[in-house]
């Protein structure tokens, strides 16, 4: 009559890794099976000149800032102000290039980078300390950035010709066949996967979203990690800002306009539901190519590519639905597996 | 493991006239407690005796506002639960705080975790560590499950867990028992004791004796926010104890006022749901008070949520005055005259943030409304009329209810429910954490309703006061029923025997 | 069987009603201070903006922030329950495109405004449902459907726009009530004012939402019905956002999917910017009317003071998060006090002997 929770027939990982594998591998198997239908309706969807090439650089960006915004809302927050932050720092780069002729790319890579930190930290701070819910601080952000973006840029306009062609090389070159941009892109995945995996700090956040007051009872640091977080958030919005002036050339005002949405739509397929401590950046990186490569294959199969927003936000449902379900499912499986031995 | 670096002789932990206040209310008056290493030593006292709060304080989640706090001779004063957290000290709440989403691993280890090369966690270590942590504890849990879904029995395994890793000093357990079954409780009494063993303290609040006399080495009792006594456990008896922690004598308390009991009004037959209670079936009858007894855990409260319709049940019936009540709906419970003042007042019974007023009509706001309009002061008005008869004291009625005592808060939460007029009242710890005087005038009024022709169902964990006032005592165990007594038969034997006797397989 | 007679033979003992004076209550709270600065920002304005005392100002005024005056009166309910629509602004997108087709489709109309009306309603069944019945978060939810509705809106028209209405109707739209400058589409909205006011007041109904904000649990276990009730206020929401949709349609005699986008942020920060607290349970519809006007206010101020609407933009999101930030320190110095009456007591109780 020991009392033991059992252990249910275990992978390498356990009860933990399986869950997480499930819906990670659901999501590239419904990218691949996106991309199969929709070549097999039109093969040039792959088969052609730029077809396969854009397939993986577009989503790259999005992916990008979905990965920060997945670090957001796995301590239980969200981001609103994104889109603005990507728009405000792919300006500045243009402008960069524009006022300091001659400027490294690199030095405009980390100016990007360091104002979407800047802007970040506004919002971490006011979330941290203020102790008001994000959402409605990022509501309020993502006026003021867009509003400053607008106001800074008026009715001009970056053109490709501001920019050196060294950096807007870095939008058109390949390496081995795969967009030099997709690859930057992928290595900040990995690194941000990394750490969220392996490093103290980034299993605090998720400790912080599975359960704020447990994390507060624990003597966890809330504030600073919470701080981090949106930092981090505000640094990739920032990179994918540049990485936006490199691949379009053209910078308008507008520019990350809805983005903050698509990211949040990434993540939540991706399985990073808001309600915090679940997920990987992995699921919202593979969630962002579903989405965007998706988009591309409406029109495909006759869908007006004005419909796009309607499946983001089927999408979405759909996920945080499934996600219930799924949730249910394993608070109850979990359950019984100490309810066996008793 | 490690052994105390230190002289044996200095308390672990020492606390001396400690006082806290929050805003008005007193909590703690004067807490003292003097723990010895290598000891488990009981903290007994009735609820609102000021315990909680003297361990809160000694765990960092509040300062307090006087009195000496020393840790192993030095005089500390924690800002944070990080900082006691450092100092050797673990608690191990009720209910324990686990991440669910993470492992039990993680769990453990958090912000701790066994780094490498690159500040990379090792994970193996990590999980080694765990694994060899539950062995020693005897336990058998899968370091690599998420917490969630898991028993309490287990999480608070865990709990120790933690504790053990961070080579915890002093090691407080709230109430650990209330949730487990006997052999959970024997597997962790066995844990307890190697603790002791290894030379740390232990700090054992309960509020069951015989689990105290098993375990404990050395008691210390509280009573109304101040220390009373200190002595080695084999030097008192239960009865010595629950005299000090009273402080009067049981009998004085209970006014039972002679009642003629009438009809069935309340009949509750059969009903189940599954893992929580089992076949229950009781009746009450008007002017009749049914005490239902157990320990905390026992499935009582559940069964009278499901009566009133909060919580669903699977099978079984509720009938009052005869006619069927569906379940899981409040609002018809509330309408065939059932009312429930629920056992935590703090969450369920009022919402501290509102006024007095508001709450005091909340549940009668329809009756209130002349053609579904509230308004001229109307709740004012009744606010007033049923706050005076159970005598709240409170600056206005627009006071916020979490400004007023333990006491009165109990009153409003039970004003509001007999503004309802109902013809059967259930109430669950109706006293609990509140001072003597209110006590008293609240078991006065339970006895004045029963007069009047009430069915009164009252849940309690304090034996006297079942004893006292109950014309019927039901007792459950693990979610059945497990004895029923008329009050000549009731003896604190006989009950506590039907409360806590092993399953008859 | 009553619990009348021992009880009531005790005198009635008599209770303040109130801890303070009228005057305080009255005047000393969020709503008071909020239409305080909309009276000051009235006046700083009419003194230092050209132009902007015209009668003229107050119609484009009241017309333009119509919309998000009717839909804030739900939006309120909504919060003080806890809970949020983000989709407010994609039904009424959504509303209006139906509006338009419907017309284009030969309806009369009031029949297109009716549907499109219905409409909204169906989407409010659809977020309720979801909510409710489902159990998903409202945060979650409502951004999808922000994304589903608009998407549906933009994907119904396309690129397209609808600019042809009756001129009956467009002229009602843009009327003003006779020899004032003050639009006719005000008097629906007193009217909604009036019924959400006395709902949210002075009916058993709106003390169940505070309760639901402050403590679920306590609702729970006082009767309250707490998924029907909010199914019920997220169909509100929508029903009131459909109307709003067929309103701005015939205001700006246009149809477009994209017509509104990113109304939702004002709305709330409206709502917010009038008190009423985002973690639920406290708020009052008189200070919402005030900050609903205080940002029309200053928008229309500023705008006349040559600001771009970007700066306004500035402003609203500075207003919003200054004003959330202050109710937060509020609080903070409320639980300081408290905390530093129990230093003080304990202080002085240290001396004595102990108990």
């Amino acid at each position: 009559m020991t009392t033991t929770a059992a252990a249910p027939r275990r992978s390498a990982l356990g009860v933990a890794g399986d869950v997480l594998k499930a819906r990670e591998t659901g999501i590239v198997i419904a990218l691949v099976a996106v991309v199969i239908a929709a070549t097999a309706v039109n093969p040039t969807f792959i088969f052609s000149g730029d077809g396969f090439r854009d397939l993986l650089l577009t989503p790259s960006l999005l992916m990008v800032v979905a990965l920060g915004q997945a670090v957001v809302i796995i301590t239980r927050n969200v981001d609103l102000s994104v889109g603005s932050v990507v728009g405000l720092t792919a300006y500045m780069t243009g402008r960069l290039f524009i006022d300091i002729p001659g400027i490294h790319p690199a030095l405009v890579f980390l100016a990007g980078i360091a104002l979407g930190a800047l802007l970040g930290l506004i919002n971490g701070a006011l979330v941290a300390f203020a102790k008001v819910p994000a959402l409605v601080i990022t509501l309020g952000t993502m006026y003021i950035y867009r509003g400053i973006n607008v106001a800074w840029t008026g009715s001009d306009r970056i053109n490709a010709s501001d920019m050196p062609a060294s950096f807007r090389g870095l939008g058109t070159q390949d390496v081995l066949g795969i967009p030099l941009l997709t690859l930057l892109a992928v290595i900040v995945l990995v690194f941000t996967a990394w750490y969220l995996r392996n490093l103290r700090s980034g299993r605090e956040l998720y400790a912080i979203g599975s359960d704020p007051d447990a994390a507060h009872l624990y003597g966890l640091r809330v504030t600073r990690r919470v701080l981090a977080a949106f930092i981090v958030c505000g640094a990739l919005a920032g990179l994918a800002g540049v990485l936006f002036a490199a691949r379009y050339g053209t910078v308008s005002s507008n520019a990350g306009y809805g983005w903050e949405l698509q990211a949040i739509g990434a993540a939540v397929i991706g399985g990073v539901a808001m309600s915090g401590g679940v997920g990987t950046v992995w699921g919202a990186a593979f969630g962002a190519y579903l989405l965007l490569t998706i988009n591309r294959a409406l029109p495909i199969i006759g869908i007006q590519d004005f419909w796009q927003r309607a499946v983001v936000g089927i999408l979405i449902i759909g996920a945080i639905i499934l996600d219930r379900v799924l949730a249910l499912r394993q608070h109850r499986r979990l359950v019984a597996a100490r309810e066996e031995v008793k | 493991m490690t052994d105390t670096v230190t002289d044996p002789a200095t308390p672990a932990l020492e606390l001396s006239r400690v006082v806290k206040s929050f805003g008005a209310v007193v909590a703690l008056r004067s807490g003292s407690l003097r723990l010895d290493k290598g000891s488990i030593h009981a903290l007994i006292g009735e609820n609102g005796a000021g315990k909680s709060t003297l361990v809160k304080i000694v765990a960092g989640l509040y300062r307090r506002d006087a009195g000496e706090f020393r840790l192993d001779g030095e005089p500390v004063d924690f800002h944070s639960t990080a900082q006691s957290k450092a100092a050797g000290i673990a608690v191990i709440y009720q209910e324990p705080t686990l991440f669910p989403d993470l492992s039990v691993t993680e769990n453990i280890f958090m912000g701790r975790q066994p780094v490498g090369t690159l500040g990379r966690i090792d994970r193996k270590a990590m999980r080694d560590e765990a694994a060899q942590i539950f062995e020693r504890l005897g336990v058998r849990i899968d370091p690599d499950r998420l917490t969630e879904g898991l028993s309490i029995a287990d999480q608070q395994i865990i709990e120790i867990a933690k504790a053990i890793s961070l080579d915890a000093r002093v090691l407080i357990m709230d109430e650990p028992t209330a949730a487990l079954s006997g052999v959970e409780v024997e597997r962790l009494f066995a844990v307890a004791r190697s603790l002791r063993d290894e030379g740390r303290a232990l700090v054992f609040i309960s509020h069951r004796f015989d689990e105290v006399f098993e375990l404990c080495d050395t008691v210390t009792v509280m009573r109304d926010g101040s220390y009373i006594d200190t002595m080695p456990i084999a030097d008192t008896s239960v009865d010595e104890l629950v005299h000090l922690m009273v402080g009067r004598d049981v009998t004085e308390m209970f006014p039972k006022l002679p009642a003629d009991i009438g009809e069935d009004v309340l009949v509750v037959d059969g009903l189940t749901q599954k893992g929580v209670f089992h076949d229950i079936s009781f009746t009450v009858r008007s002017g009749e008070i049914v005490g239902l007894a157990g320990l905390v855990g026992a499935g009582r409260s559940e069964v009278v949520r499901a009566i009133f319709g909060v919580d669903p049940y699977q099978s079984g019936s509720v009938t009052v005055s005869g006619k069927a009540l569906p379940k899981g709906n409040p609002k018809a419970a509330m309408a065939r005259g059932i009312a429930l003042v629920p056992e935590d007042r703090r969450k369920q019974g009022q919402v501290l943030e509102q006024t007095v007023s508001r709450n005091l009509t909340l549940a009668i706001r329809h009756r209130l409304a002349k053609m579904g309009l509230i308004w001229g002061g109307v709740e004012n008005e009744s606010a007033k009329v049923w706050a005076s008869r159970l005598e709240v004291k409170t600056a206005a009625l627009d006071a916020e209810t979490g400004t007023l005592s333990g006491g009165n808060q109990q009153k409003v939460v039970l004003a509001k429910w007999l503004a309802t007029n109902p013809r059967v009242l259930i109430v669950d710890e109706p006293t609990r954490g509140i001072d003597v005087g209110t006590k008293a005038e609240v078991h006065r009024l339970i006895s004045q309703l029963a007069q009047e022709g009430l069915a009164i169902l009252m849940i309690s964990s304090e034996l006297p006061e079942v004893l006292g006032m109950a014309d019927r005592v039901l007792v459950m165990r693990a979610g059945r029923l497990t004895g029923e007594f008329d009050r000549s038969e009731a003896t604190p034997e006989a009950v506590m025997f039907a409360a806590t006797a092993e399953e008859v397989a | 069987m009553s619990t009348a007679t021992a009880l009531t033979e005790k005198p009635t003992r008599d209770y303040k009603a109130y801890q303070h004076p009228l005057w305080r209550r009255l005047l000393i709270n969020r709503e008071a201070a909020i239409i305080g600065l909309l009276i000051l920002v009235v006046i700083v304005a009419m003194l230092t903006v050209p132009n902007f005392d015209s009668p003229l100002t107050m119609t484009f005024l009241i017309r333009e922030i119509a919309p998000i005056l009717l839909i804030a009166l739900p939006m309120t309910l909504i919060i003080i329950t806890e809970e949020i629509d983000l989709s407010v602004a994609s039904i009424l997108g959504l509303s209006s495109v139906v509006t338009g087709l419907g017309v284009q489709a030969g309806w009369s109309l009031p029949v297109a405004g009716l549907v499109a009306i219905l409409v909204g309603v169906l989407a409010g069944v659809i977020n309720g449902s979801l909510i409710t019945f489902v159990g998903l978060p409202s945060l979650a939810v409502t951004i999808g459907t922000l994304a589903l509705f608009r998407g549906i809106a933009v994907g119904l028209l396309g690129t397209t726009a609808i600019s042809e209405f009756p001129e009956y109707w467009t002229d009602l739209a843009r009327a003003n009530l006779p020899g004032t400058p003050v639009p006719l589409i005000i008097v629906p909205f007193i009217v909604l004012a009036i019924v959400f006011a006395v709902l949210l007041h002075f009916t058993p109904f709106g003390r169940s939402l505070y309760t639901i904000g402050l403590n679920k649990e306590v609702a729970a276990f006082s009767g309250i019905d707490v998924r029907m009730t909010k199914f019920w206020l997220f169909v509100m929401s929508g029903t009131v956002s459909g109307f709003a949709g067929v309103y701005f349609t015939l205001l700006y005699n246009n149809a477009r999917g994209d017509n509104a986008i990113g109304m939702e942020l004002l709305i709330i920060a409206s709502v917010l910017l009038g008190g009423v607290s985002i973690f639920g349970g406290r708020g009052a519809l008189h200070g919402v009317i005030a900050g609903v006007f205080l940002i029309g206010t200053m928008s229309s101020a500023l705008r006349l003071a040559g600001v771009t609407s970007d700066i306004i933009n500035v402003i609203t999101g500075t207003v919003l998060i200054l004003s959330v930030v202050s109710a937060s320190f509020l609080a903070w110095i409320r639980t300081n006090r408290i905390a530093a009456i129990g230093r003080k007591k304990g202080q002085a109780g240290s001396t004595g002997a102990p108990a």
